[in-house]
């Protein structure tokens, strides 16, 4: 009943979907798998309205519709329950459940508790939730408020004509073991009420769930199993497959690192509370460590806690020979720690100062006397490093939000190095470059780790962490499973990581 | 030229551009503005708040903002007049050494200010307005509501000496603005405050002890608070709880109508010398013409709703609280 029919989206310099043809049935589930950056979740938001497609057709029963934003998708019965959970959690149960839609129980006016209280209680008797509308959400558990969250969309149901289709978007990412299987029965009973379409990382739970599984890989729907015929082999292959260049991850130049020497980095059994627990690694001079697994598998939180910013709840860490007792980005700086962050428009440089300002700010101290900066240095500082890395920027004045991202990227790198970092750790390094600008860190990657700095890296890609990496270690759930020893030649395919993922 | 006159240019010019439009537009109205007794006239107002502004300055480039100044300014005032009539009343003698202490009572203040902000974990804004309102309460019960009189000519040369037709206390401000800028260009604190206003969680993940900076800025902003209570004093001869009033209104228009930006990271002290002269022009021209003193607070505040409405860029700002 609900169908996309050659969907096409393009955003600058990404066509993140091609032709994309997806159906769904009455009373459906529908699964939907593919790896970061295949295109599931823009395909997601063209399905609720949250982004409008260049091309292609989408209908209902038959009749063609526009969608130009998210409330005209749920006045046609379509409705989210968001990853990141959308509950506000200062309100009460029954506001959250019918945000936006309270003039039904408005009269002169004045809300009428009571009805909405009445109306809630039927909304959770449908996701089997027995708790007063009247609560803070902020008192619930997780699990419950995503069934609160399901509860919300089920209002559909009494708002319009017509079938409801209802997408799931990794929602058992924060449940425990029995809480999904309870969602799942849920789900299973409410297919009298609605179809749903499931996105998940875990290829158990959408095997286990989906009538039908559509994979997905580089924008394109490449596979759609039935049930019956799917083997999670078989997905994993079709999800990654695709040969990869050893000359473009810079293989050639990567060399042995020097496993003898003391280690840069030490970790011993570190766990953070709700982040990940139990991790053991040792990076040393000129090694490449990829930390690899899915969204929340506790990567980023171990890059931060190395840096200082998290403290370790068990569990010691050694930079350079010392413990570390404070966790602060300073004790991180100080020990020649350099973080490079994912978001660097929030993170990375200081949008408003200029090259060379963003190049010293963690290095102030070594171009001052008595808190007078020496300027002309830092000027110097900057060309020497602006011809280094070929930043393409007019002069050291340039406003650095002016910047490309690549650039960007390159003075956020030179800050560190020329601050003598030599332990870098860098998140998603070429998130949302271009292809040139990410040889041009894959080359950085390179030049670093043969100069005997240690490099900790969350890669954008499985093909990159492969690719740049000495040794990966693979995370599931916060938890270590597995590490690959990555010399060039004998590296671990895609199949034998995802394997250990997902 | 498309790419001469961008939003940017604008925006960075603008100040100075109003500045010249208001000078000019009053010297047509009533020729007897444009003389120098006039100028000097403006000068001698604009100087204290000249100073107060430029210690809030430093405060609004962090992302922060300082309402204590007017407490601060009373409270250094008064602990000045009483130190220097203790210690011989002339600057002849031991009294000068009233003059760094008023200094040292404005930074313990901003001290103060500051840790309660970072310390306890205040609004800033909150902090210091608590503050301020201690600061003037404690002034009122230092003088029990009394005028003290510093009738020091030495000390009050400040006013009456003259070079080039200015008072010496427009020079000791010019001094000072230098100083500031010095700080503000050429110092790691100054470059600090940038960054913590810039992008505070990238400041403190490059390793910079964001609270130290917040801190220290308060301090300095207390410095100037007191250099400003110096001047106020020096310009009438007494010291008094009232002698800060008003002060919180005329910085904090005149530093947004400079074109420094309430969310940090932008600005700076030339933009605040712009916009004190504005205030100061406009308050002076509107005399000179003969309008009453409501219509120069209504067009002040009218003329800060421009001066943020030019300076936001709305598209990227969401929500507003």
């Amino acid at each position: 009943m609900y169908e996309l029919t050659n969907v096409d989206k393009k955003f600058p310099g990404v066509h993140a979907l091609k032709s994309v043809n997806f159906k769904i049935g009455r009373g459906e589930i529908v699964g939907l798998v593919g790896e970061n950056g295949a295109g599931k979740s823009t395909l997601m938001k063209v399905i609720y309205g949250a982004y409008q497609a260049d091309g292609g057709d989408i209908t209902i029963d038959g009749t063609k519709v526009r969608f130009q934003n998210p409330r005209q998708a749920m006045d046609h019965g379509i409705g989210m329950v968001f990853q990141e959970q959308s509950l506000i959690t200062n309100l009460t149960v029954m506001e959250n459940i019918f945000l936006g839609f309270e003039q039904q129980f408005v009269s002169y006016g004045v809300i009428n508790w009571k009805a909405m209280a009445d109306a809630a209680r039927k909304q959770l008797a449908k996701v089997k939730l027995d708790i007063d509308p009247g609560m803070i959400t902020s008192k619930l558990s997780f699990a419950q408020r995503q069934l609160v969250e399901l509860a919300k969309v089920l209002t559909l149901e009494e708002r319009i004509d017509g079938d409801l289709v209802i997408l799931l978007d990794e929602p058992t990412s924060v449940l425990a073991k029995e809480e999904v299987e309870l969602l799942f029965s849920l789900v299973r009973e409410l297919t009298n009420r609605a179809s749903f379409i499931f996105v998940s990382h875990r290829m158990d739970e959408v095997l286990d769930l989906s009538d039908r599984i559509y994979v997905m890989k580089d924008g394109e729907v490449v596979d759609v199993v039935a049930q019956s015929d799917a083997k999670v082999d078989a997905i994993q292959h079709k999800m990654v497959g695709r040969d990869v260049d050893k000359e473009y991850y810079r293989e050639q130049k990567q060399k042995a690192y020097q496993a003898e020497a003391k280690p840069l980095v030490s970790l011993k059994n570190v766990s953070v509370n709700g982040s990940y627990s139990d991790i053991s690694l040792d990076l040393h001079p000129g090694e490449v460590l990829c930390l690899v697994g899915t969204e929340g598998s506790g990567r980023e939180a171990i890059l931060r806690t190395i840096f200082g910013l998290e403290t370790p709840s068990e569990g010691s860490v050694v930079l350079k020979g010392d413990a570390i007792s404070k966790f602060t980005a300073q004790s991180g700086v100080s020990r020649g720690v350099g973080y490079i962050p994912r978001e660097r428009k929030v993170e990375g440089i200081v949008a408003g100062m200029n090259v060379y300002e963003n190049m010293t700010l963690s290095q102030m101290g070594n171009y001052a006397r008595s808190g007078v900066l020496r300027i002309g240095e830092e000027k110097t500082l900057a060309r020497q490093w602006i011809d280094r890395l070929a930043i393409k920027t007019p002069d050291v004045y340039k406003d650095c939000g002016g910047l490309s991202g690549g650039n960007q990227q390159k003075v956020v790198l030179a800050k560190w190095r020329s601050a003598g970092s030599d332990i870098i750790l860098l998140d998603h390094p070429t998130r949302g470059l271009d292809i040139g600008a990410k040889e041009d860190v894959y080359d950085m990657v390179r030049e670093m780790s043969n100069d005997g700095v240690g490099i900790i890296l969350v890669a954008d890609t499985l093909e990159e962490a492969i690719g740049l990496s000495h040794t990966i270690i693979v995370l599931k759930d916060g938890v270590a499973q597995k590490r690959f020893d990555c010399s060039p030649g004998d590296k671990p395919s895609l199949y034998d990581l995802v394997h250990h993922m997902i | 030229m498309s790419n001469v006159l961008t939003r940017d240019v604008l925006i960075k010019w603008a100040p100075l551009i109003v500045l010249l439009i208001l000078v000019l537009s009053f010297t047509v109205m009533e020729p007897r503005f444009f003389s120098l007794r006039n100028f000097a006239r403006i000068g001698i107002s604009s100087t204290p708040a000249l100073m107060v502004a430029i210690g809030v300055t430093f405060i609004i480039i962090m992302g922060s903002i300082d309402l204590s100044m007017e407490g601060t300014v009373s409270v250094c005032a008064v602990a000045f007049a009483f130190a220097f009539i203790w210690l011989g009343g002339t600057l002849a003698s031991w009294a000068w050494l009233a003059l760094p202490l008023a200094l040292l009572v404005g930074a313990a203040i901003g001290l103060v200010n500051g840790l309660v902000h970072v310390i306890l974990k205040i609004p800033s804004f909150m902090a210091s307005l608590a503050m301020g309102f201690v600061g003037t309460g404690f002034a009122l019960l230092l003088t029990g509501g009394d005028r003290i009189r510093v009738e020091d000519d030495l000390f009050r040369a400040l006013l009456t000496e003259r070079w080039f037709g200015f008072p010496i206390m427009c020079y000791v401000a010019l001094l000072f603005l230098l100083i500031a800028w010095f700080i503000q260009s050429r110092t790691t604190l100054g470059r600090n405050f940038y960054a913590v206003g810039g992008g505070e969680e990238l400041a403190h993940a490059s390793g910079l002890n964001v609270n130290r900076v917040r801190i220290m800025g308060f301090a300095l902003a207390g410095v100037f608070y007191a250099v400003g209570a110096l001047l106020a004093v020096g310009r009438i001869g007494i010291a008094e709880t009232a002698t800060g009033s008003n002060f919180m209104f005329v910085s904090i228009t005149s530093v947004v109508v400079g074109g420094t930006a309430l969310w940090g990271g932008i600005g700076g002290v030339w933009n605040t010398l712009i916009g004190v002269l504005i205030v100061n022009v406009i308050n002076n021209g509107m005399v000179v013409i003969g309008l009453p003193g409501y219509v120069q607070d209504g067009v002040l505040g009218v003329l800060v709703i421009a001066a943020v409405v030019l300076s936001t860029d709305r598209k990227s700002v969401t929500f507003v609280k």
